[in-house]
């Protein structure tokens, strides 16, 4: 019998935290169950962006898709759809479109869908990433064989200068340039390495990718092999990635027993092979120098460049090391054309970008949209905005090495240069959204806190510098701090840029360096008022009762855990004793006549 | 695999398999699939069409739905053409459905004696 509906069930990492997993036997014993199993095929597959909502399920060819699904639903979904033919109103995922104001279920009229455009991630949540035939399908390893067949490698090289992709994995460098120099290298041994040692906090666009489609990022080092003369590719991964590592693993068999990686590639003279190399998720590792002392099996600290890796890499030998996101996008580039992929974004930065949405926003996710578009369009139309109406206050980009974005900042276009230009960047793609609830400087802590545990240890003003950077700020947020530890920080943080080998330690002082032009108010009153005014710097904090408030009800006393407040019931009203205060705000949430008050 | 018309012909027989989940086919074909539906056979029916469908590589997309609301000529399909006309069949059973296939989709022309206008109920 023929299949007639797919259920495609999200695997990734986000979903199958919330038990996607389970559903997905379930799924399979139901449709047993109702002996639907000749007709209806049940998939896992990558992620499909709104993993706020997860686990997600689209169920083909109604183009249903379902949200929040749990196990105890899945009886429901057979029974009523699969069945029945009624669709699960009440699981289906819908927006309230704009000018109606009616509910709408359809896919592209969904504002987290609608300003989206997706090449990195066109096969993610749309084919099942271990299955070989499935990519094929959506025209895979055709790139390659176009390549095989009917371009040179300077060609393939050309095509992809000419369609001005840039590095996804932070610096934005031309990748066809890269491979160039690789290229222009006499023959001889060459390797090429995919960077998926993804590091930044809150970060998981190459995660994604790798878990939902990782042939594409197969066949595109193939390509790039067969552009610089390469017959060997490493993939560093990370193995705190476990289904990425095990969906690439598959990919790689499947690949080589179809001939699609191995000797002579569909008949021709190329020979290419990928072996995984995984790391212990140190963020250093994200360095190309310290990547290739890494998989040479030598401890991750970075050399000095140059020589750049193009010259001599990994085992001494010419290689090229591409970000997963960048690679995603080469087999499209060929298929399609250079002038395609550059007809989409601004002029210096072309094609698309993954950010991973994180932070107080209301879709968490994973977005890809079109360089150029506006923050505010990324943050409010496809974000959602900060949840429970608080106000936005800022945007971190680029994770440990980039900085601070406002209000002011919101319309501006996103792409390489104009992230930089306004003292962040682009980085990998991480984008968090802080509001007014985030205390800024305890957020730059937090930056420092995990540069300090990732610095390799080599140059003293990475290692020592970031942690006096780190106890200044600790100052700073426990009442500590002066005027001159603001001065100082500053001054150690230029220091630490500009003396440091690697860009890890170039760009870790970014985020206090960021917040402190843009935030210096708040510093401030962290310095000279000694308040915190987001409530978040404990330190700083003072509760109180406000005695005409208080109905001398005893909840906030009952709630204390250290006994703190006292008063008589009906009586006497409520007084804190700050001496006994932990400032864990219970008396806050439990007083119904917002007598309570936090300054 | 030894040649690009190999991977030519892998992928042209895996489209096939997938091409459910693209959508946007020229033709839709929905199939009522309430109790009443299923009762009166709708189910051969909808195996019948998403199977000759894909034989013969039809532009359609085959979609289940619930009931349709009468009852008495179940099982029924509709056909939802290009520019969004609707066409109604009734009383449908696996060798009319291989017939409607061939005629309204194959040549365009809707198979008038199916039709619930030809059926006879007043409406």
């Amino acid at each position: 019998m023929m299949e007639r509906v797919h259920v495609l069930v999200c695997a990734g990492t986000g979903c199958t935290s919330s038990q996607s997993d389970v559903i997905v036997e379930k799924f399979r014993s139901y449709v047993r169950q109702f002996d639907l199993h000749e007709e209806v095929k049940v998939i896992k597959t990558g992620c499909f962006g709104l993993c706020q909502k997860g686990p997600i399920i689209a169920i083909h060819p109604d183009k249903t898709f379902y949200c929040h699904v749990t196990p105890a639903d899945v009886e429901e979904i057979v029974v009523e759809h699969l069945y029945k033919g009624r669709p699960v109103k009440r699981l289906e995922l819908s927006d309230i479109d704009e000018e109606t104001k009616e509910k709408v279920f359809d896919i592209d009229k969904i504002r987290f869908y609608a300003k989206q455009m997706r090449i990195a991630l066109k096969n993610c949540g749309v084919i099942n990433p271990e299955d070989i035939d499935e990519y094929i399908a959506q025209d895979g390893y055709m790139a390659l064989g176009k390549a095989l067949e009917s371009m040179t490698s300077q060609q393939v090289i050309d095509e992809i200068k000419k369609s001005g992709l840039r590095g996804r994995g932070g610096g934005g460098f031309p990748t066809g340039l890269k491979w160039q120099f690789a290229a222009n290298q006499p023959k001889g041994q060459k390797y090429v390495i995919c960077n998926a040692d993804e590091g930044d906090p809150g970060a998981f666009m190459d995660r994604s990718i790798l878990e939902g489609d990782p042939h594409s990022v197969l066949e595109a080092m193939a390509i790039a092999g067969y552009a610089i003369g390469a017959n060997h590719g490493y993939v560093y991964i990370r193995a705190e990635y476990p289904i990425a590592v095990q969906r690439l693993e598959t990919a790689i068999e499947q690949a080589k027993s179809y001939g699609l990686l191995g000797k002579k590639i569909l008949g021709s003279k190329f020979d290419f092979d990928i072996e995984i190399r995984l790391g212990a998720g140190a963020f250093v590792c994200g360095e190309e120098t310290a990547l290739i002392a890494s998989i040479e099996g030598r401890r991750g600290m970075p050399m000095p460049k140059p020589p750049f890796p193009a010259i001599s890499g990994v085992w001494g030998k010419p290689t090229i090391i591409n970000n997963v996101e960048t690679f995603a996008n080469v087999p499209v580039i060929l298929l399609k054309g250079a002038d395609w992929f550059s007809s989409i974004g601004t002029e210096k930065s072309k094609g698309t970008k993954v950010f991973a949405l994180g932070g107080k926003i209301v879709n968490t996710g994973l977005v890809e949209i079109p360089m150029g578009t506006t923050l505010r369009e990324v943050i409010y139309e496809i974000g959602g905005g900060c949840p429970g109406n608080k106000n936005f206050k800022a945007v971190q980009t680029g994770g440990p090495s980039g900085g601070c974005l406002t209000e002011n900042d919101l319309d501006t276009p996103i792409d390489f240069d104009n992230l930089v230009a306004l003292g962040s960047m682009m980085g990998s793609g991480g984008m968090i959204v802080l509001d007014e609830d985030n205390c800024i400087v305890d957020v730059a802590r937090f930056y420092m806190d995990f540069i300090v545990d990732e610095s390799c240890g080599k140059c003293t003003p990475c290692r020592v510098g970031t942690k006096r950077l780190l106890e200044m700020l600790n100052d700073v947020c426990e009442g500590r701090g002066t005027l001159q530890t603001l001065h100082d920080m500053e001054d150690l943080a230029n220091k630490i840029k500009d003396t440091s080998l690697c860009g890890l330690g170039q760009t870790a002082p970014n985020p206090v360096l960021s917040t402190l032009r843009l935030f210096r108010d708040e510093y401030l009153a962290h310095v000279v008022k000694k308040k915190c005014p987001s409530g978040v710097c404990k330190s700083l904090l003072t509760y109180s009762i406000i005695t005409e408030k208080c109905r001398k009800c005893s909840l906030c006393a009952k709630q204390c855990p250290t006994g703190a407040i006292s008063g008589v019931p009906g009586k006497e009203p409520y007084v804190i004793d700050a001496s006994k205060c932990i400032k864990c705000g219970a008396c806050m949430t439990a007083c119904r006549f917002d007598a309570v008050v936090r300054v | 695999m030894k040649s690009l018309s190999d991977l030519q012909r892998i992928r042209d027989e895996a489209k096939k398999r997938v091409s459910m989940r693209e959508g946007n086919q020229e033709y839709r074909i929905v199939v009522g699939m309430a109790t009443c539906g299923i009762a009166a056979g709708a189910r051969p029916v909808l195996t019948t069409l998403v199977e000759e469908a894909a034989k013969n590589n039809y532009p359609v997309t085959v979609t289940q739905t619930g009931c349709i609301g009468m009852c008495t000529l179940e099982p029924i399909v509709e056909v939802f053409g290009p520019q969004g006309d609707k066409t109604t069949y009734v009383l449908v059973d696996s060798r009319k459905a291989v017939e409607i296939l061939e005629e309204h989709i194959g040549k365009g022309k809707v198979k008038t004696e199916y039709t619930v206008g030809a059926s006879g109920v007043a409406l």
